[in-house]
């Protein structure tokens, strides 16, 4: 097959483009450029789009041997993920903004280029394994759970699947590492990218800040009285306790987290972590690897990126899925995606929207 | 990686890039490679170092012969970048710490980086002011336009710099009309020649410019050399200090081996200009006429008439191709076998759209189409013949990954968010 092989410059994505050369496909690696100001050196382990990054990604095709070229897919990104990421957290929502690249970029605009190129598929460094099953192409989890990034992936639908290649998923990621040092690659020992890319400096709230600018407001507890102030709601994160400075503590002195955000009064929650146990999660845009599932399905929920899997049922209503957790999980955000799987095949996913805790949820 | 005629003769790529470099004519290596054999530096005074300096002044003799100079007024330098720095920083320091009210640069809206990022320099951090020569829509700067900035005040112009010819369009500006205009006012003008030389006449002193830029990669010399020429009573404060070599202006040991390369390949060059051009003529006029003749919308850029070897660099075709990203064009060409342009190359990789094609007047939508095939000496009729057969398969292909990458909802993304 004719594969295009994104190329961050780390270690994942070049020994996943190595391993496509050798297993016969014709293959050009791509290095997307997603910042607006690509022209600036590396300041972190952050990120994968400054200079450095694109000549990390050079030397690695050099090397395998395959032709090599950097895709500017900036403006698609700041509209589809970056404004998204900031419109989300705006509406007291916590985003997942490289599960948003992948169903809008990587797997949507970078796959319909290479398509349309005359390319088959589009191969990346993601821990994942595809499966050819009796009703097609199950996503599954990676061998190496603790890099597993099923959960990022599983908004791809079938389509995507079939043009997707995930060549790491069956190797532990010390076992890539010492690969790509066997194959002489210079980002062998290159540090992995973590957070999000286009915070450099993994300031979340300080960025956002910048971007929306300080919008002061109170942080109240359940019953309504003001225990501290914010410099903008949209900073905040359901189950979060750092950072809020509550210069009053309760009698009790228990711990405070973040049970609520509330853009519209730009009103912050906080309660006890009691408060944080949810057990019915409901999602919306709901996509299931094949078939929707009819009547309850026992699933395996992942509510967050690396996160746990708890027990439940799974209901699927139209657009919507409903799930009950056999047991309550703690600090679910709206926005976050949640994850259904059967072992370690995905078999649906949703974006959270409503966390609530034992309540009939309408049917 | 380039692979070049001479470099790499297995594979048979097609090349249309000469002017982002040139293949190294076959006798400039093997004169490089002698040179380099007998070493020396030029600057010691015993045998060794006599010897070459000798081969040092012999080439700055015959580079003077080939661009209408005198010797004295070459200055070695590593290349284009290098020249245009020092021609633009080292003017304005030298005449704006004469005098502080000269703090402006009157400069073309289309020039190379090397000087548009060097005036950007002094602009940013050092308090000069620009003004920009404009174009029009065929790329062609307006000398009424020049003697109107230097009259609104002449005694704050520090530097005049207009390009001899365009490295995206090729077109070739009036240069010595705009020196004659900068002259009268006793302002120094700048020329960024490296496009021009081996393709269209360059004579320094017939000119009248102050400082001339080139680059010998672009004539078949080496990468990694070019020279400023600067007029005898040119003053300018250089980049770079040490062993005080060339006038003092650009210290650091000779490269005599380059230099050397360097003065054959433009003496190869200049000497065969007539031919070249003519050659070089007919078969860019065959690329433009065939690429227009595809039926596929193409446009040219800028001023072309057939046999025009004055207006247009012989060895320069711009195309337009609506409906198209350059760089998917560009990978569709590289995968058929050919290799071409989409304008400027740049440092990260990521195109933008040309300012010289922004400046021109072209939309920015119809400038992200762009494709620059630029001929040079090894040129063929079966480069432009296999150019004109991949293109049609390429630009179908390339509309379609447009509109592909382009539409949100396409395959869906919005429709699949659903949000």
């Amino acid at each position: 097959m004719r594969v295009v092989a994104a190329m961050s410059g780390g270690v994942d994505s070049a020994v996943a483009a190595a391993r496509m050369v050798d297993a016969g496909h014709e293959v050009v690696g791509v290095h997307l450029a997603l910042s607006q100001s690509a022209a600036t050196l590396r300041e972190s382990a952050r990120g994968c789009c400054t200079i450095e990054d694109a000549g990390d990604a050079r030397r690695v095709a050099d090397k395998v041997g395959i032709p090599f070229y950097v895709w500017d897919m900036a403006q698609r990104f700041k509209e589809d993920v970056v404004e998204d990421f900031v419109a989300e957290y705006t509406a007291g929502r916590t985003p997942n903004p490289c599960l948003r690249c992948n169903e809008r970029i990587k797997f949507a605009a970078l796959l319909d280029k290479a398509i349309a190129l005359g390319f088959d598929a589009v191969a990346t460094g993601h821990y994942a394994q595809i499966v050819e099953g009796p009703r097609g192409r199950e996503l599954h989890r990676a061998v190496d759970m603790a890099k597993d990034q099923s959960y990022v992936l599983g908004v791809l639908d079938a389509d995507q699947l079939a043009r997707s290649f995930f060549p790491l998923g069956d190797t532990t990621k010390p076992q890539i590492r010492e690969e790509a040092a066997a194959r002489g690659f210079s980002v062998a020992k290159k540090p992995d990218s973590h957070d999000i890319c286009f915070i450099a400096d993994g300031d979340t709230k300080g960025w956002l800040t910048r971007r929306l600018g300080e919008q002061p407001g109170d942080i109240v507890d359940t019953d309504g009285t003001v225990v501290g102030r914010h410099e903008g709601a949209f900073a905040y994160t359901v189950g979060q306790r750092r950072g809020l400075g509550l210069k009053v503590p309760r009698e009790d002195g228990a711990k405070r987290y973040v049970v609520d955000v509330q853009p519209k009064t730009n009103t912050v929650v906080v309660g006890t972590a009691d408060l944080l146990g949810i057990d019915v999660v409901v999602g919306e845009h709901a996509r299931w690897c094949g078939e929707a599932p009819v009547g309850e399905l026992r699933v395996g929920a992942q509510l967050r990126a690396h996160g746990q899997e708890f027990a439940a049922t799974a209901v699927a209503e139209g657009d919507r899925v409903v799930v009950r957790l056999d047991e309550r999980a703690r600090g679910v955000a709206p926005g976050q995606s949640v994850v259904l799987y059967d072992g370690t095949r995905v078999v649906g996913s949703a974006t959270i929207t409503v966390t609530d805790r034992g309540l009939p949820v309408a049917q | 990686m380039w692979r070049g005629a001479y470099a790499c003769p297995v594979l048979d790529q097609v090349y249309l890039d000469h002017a982002a470099t040139t293949p190294t004519r076959p006798e400039v290596i093997a004169a490089i490679a002698e040179q380099l054999a007998v070493g020396g530096n030029a600057s010691s005074l015993h045998t060794a170092g006599r010897a070459a300096r000798r081969v040092v002044e012999e080439s700055r003799e015959a580079i003077a012969a080939a661009l209408g100079c005198g010797p004295s007024e070459v200055i070695f330098t590593s290349g284009g970048t290098e020249s245009d720095n020092l021609a633009i920083k080292g003017t304005w320091w030298h005449r704006h710490g004469e005098d502080e009210q000269r703090r402006r640069l009157i400069v073309g809206a289309t020039e190379h980086h090397a000087v548009l990022d060097a005036v950007e320099h002094l602009v940013n951090h050092e308090g000069a002011t620009v003004d920009w020569i404009d174009v029009d829509p065929l790329g062609r700067s307006d000398p009424a336009q020049v003697r109107s900035l230097i009259e609104q005040d002449p005694d704050s112009v520090a530097l005049v710099s207009l390009m001899w010819a365009n490295n995206e369009v090729g077109t070739v500006q009036p240069v010595a009309e705009i020196a004659s205009v900068a002259r009268e006012h006793g302002i120094p003008m700048h020329t960024d020649a490296v496009q021009a030389i081996g393709q269209v006449p360059v004579d320094f002193a017939a000119s009248g410019a102050d400082l001339l830029t080139a680059s010998a990669h672009k004539f078949g010399g080496p990468q990694g050399c070019g020279v400023l020429l600067a007029r005898r009573d040119a003053a300018l404060t250089p980049l770079t200090h040490g062993g005080g070599q060339e006038r003092q202006l650009r210290s650091g040991t000779l490269d005599a081996a380059g230099i050397r390369g360097m003065a054959l390949a433009a003496t190869v060059a200049i000497g065969s200009l007539e031919e070249e051009q003519e050659k070089l003529s007919a078969l860019r006029d065959k690329l433009i006429r065939g690429a227009l003749d595809l039926g596929l919308d193409i446009e040219v850029t800028g001023a072309h008439q057939v046999g025009d070897v004055t207006t247009r660099l012989p060895g320069n075709a711009h195309l337009r191709v609506p409906g198209c990203d350059g760089d998917s064009l560009l990978y569709l060409l590289d995968a058929a076998g050919i290799e071409c342009s989409t304008g400027s190359a740049c440092q990260a990789g990521v195109p933008q759209p040309s300012h010289v094609l922004l400046a021109m007047g072209i939309s920015e939508d119809d400038a992200r189409g762009a494709l620059r095939l630029t001929l040079g000496h090894t040129s063929t009729d079966a480069d432009v013949a296999a150019f004109l057969d991949a293109l049609p398969a390429a630009v179908e292909r390339a509309r379609r990954a447009r509109s592909a990458s382009r539409s949100s909802g396409s395959r869906g993304a919005a429709a699949r968010s659903g949000r």
